[in-house]
């Protein structure tokens, strides 16, 4: 079990943590239960919940979460334990020595009932008029117990308005149920604080900073409270209806780019498992429903590689050969969700920060501006949707600085779920839609832009590029099939060293303008890390700030979410560790599957460079379609 | 802080300044524990936890930094014993603490004192202050090599809840006032994630005294199962209202003789949190073993309303409940909303029934003692005086 | 708020973090110094702890909501307490309530209009064998009646 020590969150919300012996034979290794009379043997320390799971017994949980440290504020998961007065709840309760529980007496019984009853009292609204409908968790308890009347009445009018302000997250705190799921997401997950109970007793809500609305704090956009809400009370800005209507719209030209992480999850918004890829099913799907030309994220993740790595070339070169002054390590800067966070958090790391825009908003960039051209359409008729696994990409596509095409770059950024719900509602049922391919002139992607998906997934991708643009080796000669395994899987931290030993190989010609040739370069270790939730970010910044071994890395990947995109805010609820595994599966067995892995070797993005962006990565045009520059918001909110 | 002439067989008896320290650091360690033990003390907050029990396992514990917290957010509504202990005694407390700090081998003691008492923080700093100057705190107390003890003064500010021990330590912790999830017991992590005993004002007080006199001595007192005296805070319908010190074991109606009441209702022990015994019952005892209370005391005479009680004590919770738990925040609520259907007339007794209904299952399901407890009132009031209550007359009694 | 007074709030949070200990745990004694120099913690010295303390804007504030002798709104200069619990009620709490609120014009939880005075019940104030009571900044004054109560209130600065 992961170490919960160093959490921030208080007390009141921590677990009793007891270190589960990895080996069970060793005396006092294990302790035997009874649960409804029967026995069994569990590791020490395992919760009462845990120990019911493994005998095949169902609690109820409400504020229990698997990413998430225990609160016991719900109780919901109650259970009684011979030998005391009050009902325990499961989920917070670790098993340290023998005892006799039983999950399913009159007591227990009532007092769940009793408490869905009372949270029910103070839900307001109707399960018909809600977007949650059939997905809401107390919705689901209460039928599983039953629940045909209101028993301690029900709100006839909602308790707060609803925020809408931010881009990306609107609060009904009406519906909210006090979990305190988005709180211990928000500040412990994240780090981010933005969300916190405030005032106490009957008036207790979960509230941001002096109750402002949310587009006035330090919200990073990310969603992980969305993906973590029971009930409707949290929800992603939906721009769907706009979408219809431009589809509806004769005159509109409407296209959308698909992300890897949002095809590699939608299938679960079908009933499909977690872990199937539906890339060509959705390509079908979104053709159906009236787009007019599906495009694949990947392709500028590809770009992106191009124009991040060759930033990354030129910042070493200048530092080690011209001995300039400039920003290291460099950041990656594919989530908006981090780049907001420090934005906020670490203003004065912002040059560090690669000047390269993310995937999304580099095509939305090159859409109204390359694509629209040689389609002969007028770029205002134009309109851009990408389907992200994020809810922080609706922000980023409404910041103001991301319109270098003339016209928004991107009109909507639409989550995962938004884009299920509009396909459900289109009468699509999208697993047995037949396989298509992405629509030209971008065709299809590399694999190194398909595993931007998963944490570590940029890095990989930037250094299969990175290594054979320098030695002259294929990337397989230096890493099997060219896996970089160090750099995936799900440790919030991850750090990598490759020694560039004495043999370089001639400078391609991309980027033969910019540098003469690799000789500086000999002898160098390049020093790369990789992030995956901004509590692990913060740790890192915080080592860099110190001057600790972080300073001294070239690169870092930074993501917002938990997992990386695939464990994006935007994408299908329930997003768990073992759901996120296998989207990272899937994502990786496509990056398999093809043939064209490797970002500088995708022939559109060969030919683009020589069609339209002609002086080559980070030249003037790249600098003004595909780069951009940050905001220093600071902490303070006035 | 000027000392009442007060009369009492074990906590009003003589005691001296320092003199329970001096003796406790000429005992082995397990010798006090042993005279605790023997003296069968058990918490005097309320709960009733044997003292005795929760400073083994604190001592046992192995850590080099442990807590001594002293929980001086006396806030159940009649409660005000400790303001009377720490204004009138505060030897007997603090040489408790130093005394605890001796067992337990902690160097840190922290009292937690309600914000309601910011008054008291002066004289109490300065009365700590004048016992460092004797060397009743400090480095090597009163000579004892190694034996270094120190007491520090932190306020609340305004929450009940705060005197549930864990909400006390997440409080001290900067943390709000909300109950942690147990176990783990504060005796293994407590303040800061240290072994902590955090007792209440009297049941140090009480220490002061065994530790001199010995356990034998404080078993005389009181019954078998209710060892000692126990302080009483009596308020309301009396002639006489104040602290009184009584062994376990009295009967309320002996209380009320003492104290001057005349035509009483009913008594509320234990506070709000605590339950409403009718005249019929006023045979019964004070006891742990029949009417257990942390010492409130309130008399009502014929002519209250007893509704009106009760609303006063379920809108305290309603304020008061931290608000995490489901059962407590809404259920309080509820509980509260069912007081103001029998006040309009707007009830019907299978919803009181429910709402009696859900108060057991508060009893049993919510977090911590408050949620557990605050349905006391609601349930006793309501099946004790249901011919007041539901007269018909919004509970007016007929009046 | 003015630069010159966000420095000196800063000088004077730099100050409380130094004498409480630069941890969480001081986070209630500074909120507790801050309340009682300025009878409310502004929104930015809420920041500044926060910053001073590593922890987030939105924790102060959650925890100044949690306490009812902690705010964020600014008050009067004396706050005026009456003790509202049930020996207190029985005493006689309602006509003292009546009396001062006739007597400085406002009601229960508004702050007079020169500022003098905030009105606010309480829960308990320990005084239940001398009720009604009520609580003036620190001090407290016991078996008041509606005369006396007003009595008092025309003492105060």
């Amino acid at each position: 079990m992961e170490s919960k020590d160093n959490l921030r969150v208080p007390g009141s919300q921590k677990p009793l943590v007891i270190e589960k012996p990895t080996d069970l034979t060793t005396i006092g290794g294990t302790v035997s239960v009874e649960i409804n009379e029967k026995k069994i043997i569990v590791p020490l320390g395992t919760t009462i919940l845990e120990a019911c799971k493994m005998s095949g017994i169902s609690i109820p949980t409400l504020c229990h979460h698997e990413d998430l440290c225990v609160a016991g504020v719900c109780r919901i998961c109650v259970v009684e334990v011979e030998g005391m007065r009050t009902l325990q709840a499961s989920c917070a309760f670790p098993i340290t020595a023998p005892m006799k529980i039983k999950t399913s007496t009159p007591m227990v019984r009532k007092a769940r009932r009793h408490i869905i009853d009372l949270l029910l009292s103070e839900h307001y609204g109707e399960c018909y008029s809600c977007f949650k409908n059939g997905k809401c968790e107390l919705q689901t308890l209460a039928k599983e117990y039953g629940v045909d009347s209101y028993t301690f009445g029900h709100l006839d009018k909602p308790k707060y308005e609803i925020d809408k302000s931010s881009y990306s997250v609107v609060r009904d705190m009406s519906k909210c149920i006090l979990c305190k799921r988005c709180v211990r997401t928000c500040i412990d997950l994240q780090e981010v604080g933005v969300l916190e109970a405030v005032n106490r007793g009957e008036k207790t809500h979960i509230s941001t900073f002096l109750d402002k609305p949310l587009s006035d704090v330090i919200c990073i956009n990310c969603g992980q409270c969305i993906n973590r809400c029971p009930t409707a009370a949290l929800r992603a800005n939906d721009p769907s209806d706009e979408i219809w209507a431009a589809i509806d719209d004769p005159k509109k030209h409407v296209v959308i780019q698909t992300a890897p992480s949002p095809r590699a999850a939608i299938g679960e918004e079908f009933g499909l498992g977690a872990g199937h890829s539906m890339t060509r099913e959705l390509n079908t799907a979104l053709k159906r429903i009236g787009f007019n030309k599906v495009f694949d994220t990947n392709f500028t993740a590809d770009l992106t590689i191009i124009e991040e790595g060759t930033e990354l070339i030129i910042r070493l070169y200048k530092a080690l050969v011209q001995k300039e002054k400039i920003a290291l390590p460099q950041f990656t800067s594919c989530s908006p969700g981090w780049v907001k966070f420090i934005e906020h958090y670490y203003p004065e790391y912002l040059e560090n920060l690669s000047s390269a825009k993310s995937p999304q908003q580099m095509f939305g960039a090159l859409i109204k501006t390359f694509y629209a051209k040689k389609a002969g359409i007028d770029p205002a008729d134009v309109v851009s949707v990408a389907v992200m696994p994020c809810s922080a990409k609706k922000f980023e596509c409404n910041r103001p600085e991301m319109n270098s095409s003339g016209y928004k770059d991107v009109d909507y950024g639409l989550t995962t779920r938004e884009l299920a719900r509009m396909i459900r509602e289109a009468g699509i049922n999208l697993p047995e839609m037949p396989k298509s391919d992405f629509d030209n002139p971008f065709g299809e992607a590399s694999g190194a832009g398909l595993i931007f998906g998963a944490t570590g997934g940029v890095m990989e991708a930037a250094i299969r590029s990175v290594v054979e643009f320098v030695l002259g080796k294929k990337a397989e000669d230096i890493f099997e099939k060219a896996n970089i395994i160090p750099l995936r899987g799900f440790d919030g931290i991850k750090y990598l060293e490759i020694p560039i030993g004495d043999k370089v190989g001639p400078v391609p010609e991309i980027i033969q303008h910019l540098i003469p040739n690799w000789d500086w370069l000999k002898g160098a270790t390049l020093k790369i890390a990789v992030a995956h939730g901004t509590a692990n970010a913060k740790k890192i910044m915080d080592n860099i700030k110190a001057g600790g071994k972080f300073s001294e890395c070239h690169f870092i990947e930074f993501m917002a979410c938990p997992g990386g995109c695939l464990g994006g805010g935007g994408q299908p609820i329930p997003t768990t560790p073992e759901i996120r595994k296998l989207r990272a599966k899937a994502i990786y067995a496509e990056d398999e599957s093809l043939e064209l892995r490797k970002s500088h070797e995708n022939p559109h993005v060969v030919q683009i460079y020589k069609e339209f962006l002609t002086e080559g990565p980070c030249g003037h045009l790249s600098h003004k379609l595909l780069h951009t520059h940050y905001t220093k918001r600071g902490r303070y909110i006035a | 802080m000027e000392k009442k002439n007060r009369k009492g067989s074990v906590l009003f008896s003589e005691y001296k300044r320092g003199e329970g320290i001096k003796k406790a650091i000429t005992a082995a360690r397990e010798n006090i524990l042993f005279e605790i033990r023997e003296s069968k003390l058990k918490g005097r907050g309320g709960a009733g936890f044997p003292t005795a029990t929760k400073w083994t396992l604190v001592s046992a514990a192995s850590s080099e930094e442990k807590y001594v917290i002293c929980n001086a957010d006396e806030g159940e509504p009649g409660t005000f014993k400790d303001r009377v202990l720490l204004l009138e005694y505060p030897e007997l407390v603090f040489d408790g603490m130093v005394i605890a700090g001796y067992v337990l081998g902690a160097k840190s003691g922290i009292l937690y004192l309600r914000g309601e008492y910011e008054y008291m923080k002066k004289p109490l700093e300065d009365y700590l202050e004048s016992m460092r100057e004797d060397n009743l705190l400090g480095k090597n107390i009163l000579g004892k090599k190694g034996f270094d003890f120190e007491i520090k003064i932190r306020m609340g500010s305004g929450a009940y809840v705060c005197g549930e021990e864990t909400a006390l330590i997440e409080s001290l912790e900067g943390n709000r006032g909300e109950a942690r999830n147990r176990p783990p017991f504060p005796v293994t992590t407590g303040f800061l994630g240290k072994p902590t005993t955090v007792n209440n004002v009297e049941t140090l007080a009480s220490v002061s005294h065994i530790v001199i006199k010995g356990g034998e001595w404080f078993r005389k007192y009181g019954t078998d199962k209710s060892t000692g005296s126990k302080l009483f805070s009596v308020s309301g319908d009396c002639e006489k209202p104040g602290v009184y010190e009584l062994p376990w074991g009295t009967k309320i109606s002996e209380l009320l003789k003492l104290v001057g009441a005349k035509d009483t209702k009913a008594v509320q022990i234990g506070g709000a949190s605590g339950v409403c015994v009718p005249k019929s019952q006023f045979e019964r005892t004070l006891a742990y073993e029949d009417i257990p209370t942390g010492g409130s005391i309130i008399i009502f005479n014929e002519k209250r309303n007893m509704l009106n009680v009760l609303r006063n004590f379920m809108e305290f919770f309603v304020e008061e409940s931290c608000g995490q738990c489901t059962p407590c925040r809404i259920g309080n609520v509820k509980l509260l909303e069912g007081v103001e259907m029998i006040e309009n007339s707007k009830y019907t007794f299978s919803y009181i029934n429910q709402l009696k209904e859900l108060g057991r299952s508060m009893q049993v399901a919510s977090k911590c003692g408050l949620g557990q407890s605050s349905p006391n009132s609601f349930i006793s009031i309501l099946e004790n005086f249901k011919e007041e209550v539901f007269s018909g007359n919004g509970g007016t009694n007929g009046k | 708020m003015l630069v010159l007074e966000k420095n000196a709030m800063t000088d004077e949070i730099e100050r409380l973090v130094d004498k409480f200990g630069k941890n969480r745990s001081s986070l209630l004694p500074i909120l507790q110094e801050i309340q009682k120099n300025h009878k409310h913690i502004p929104d930015y010295a809420q920041q500044e702890i926060a910053r001073l303390l590593d922890i987030h804007p939105v924790e102060i504030y959650s925890v100044i909501s949690f306490y009812s002798f902690l705010n964020t709104k600014p008050k009067g200069r004396n706050i005026v307490r009456l003790c509202q619990t049930i020996t207190c009620d029985l005493a006689g709490k309602k006509a003292v309530a009546n009396a001062i609120e006739r007597e400085l014009g406002i009601k229960f939880g508004e702050t007079t209009k020169d500022n003098k005075f905030t009105l606010e019940y309480v829960n308990c104030l320990g005084m239940c064998d001398q009720g009604p009571a009520l609580l003036i900044n620190e001090r407290v004054y016991p078996q008041v009646n509606p005369e006396k109560a007003v009595q008092i209130l025309s003492e105060v600065k």
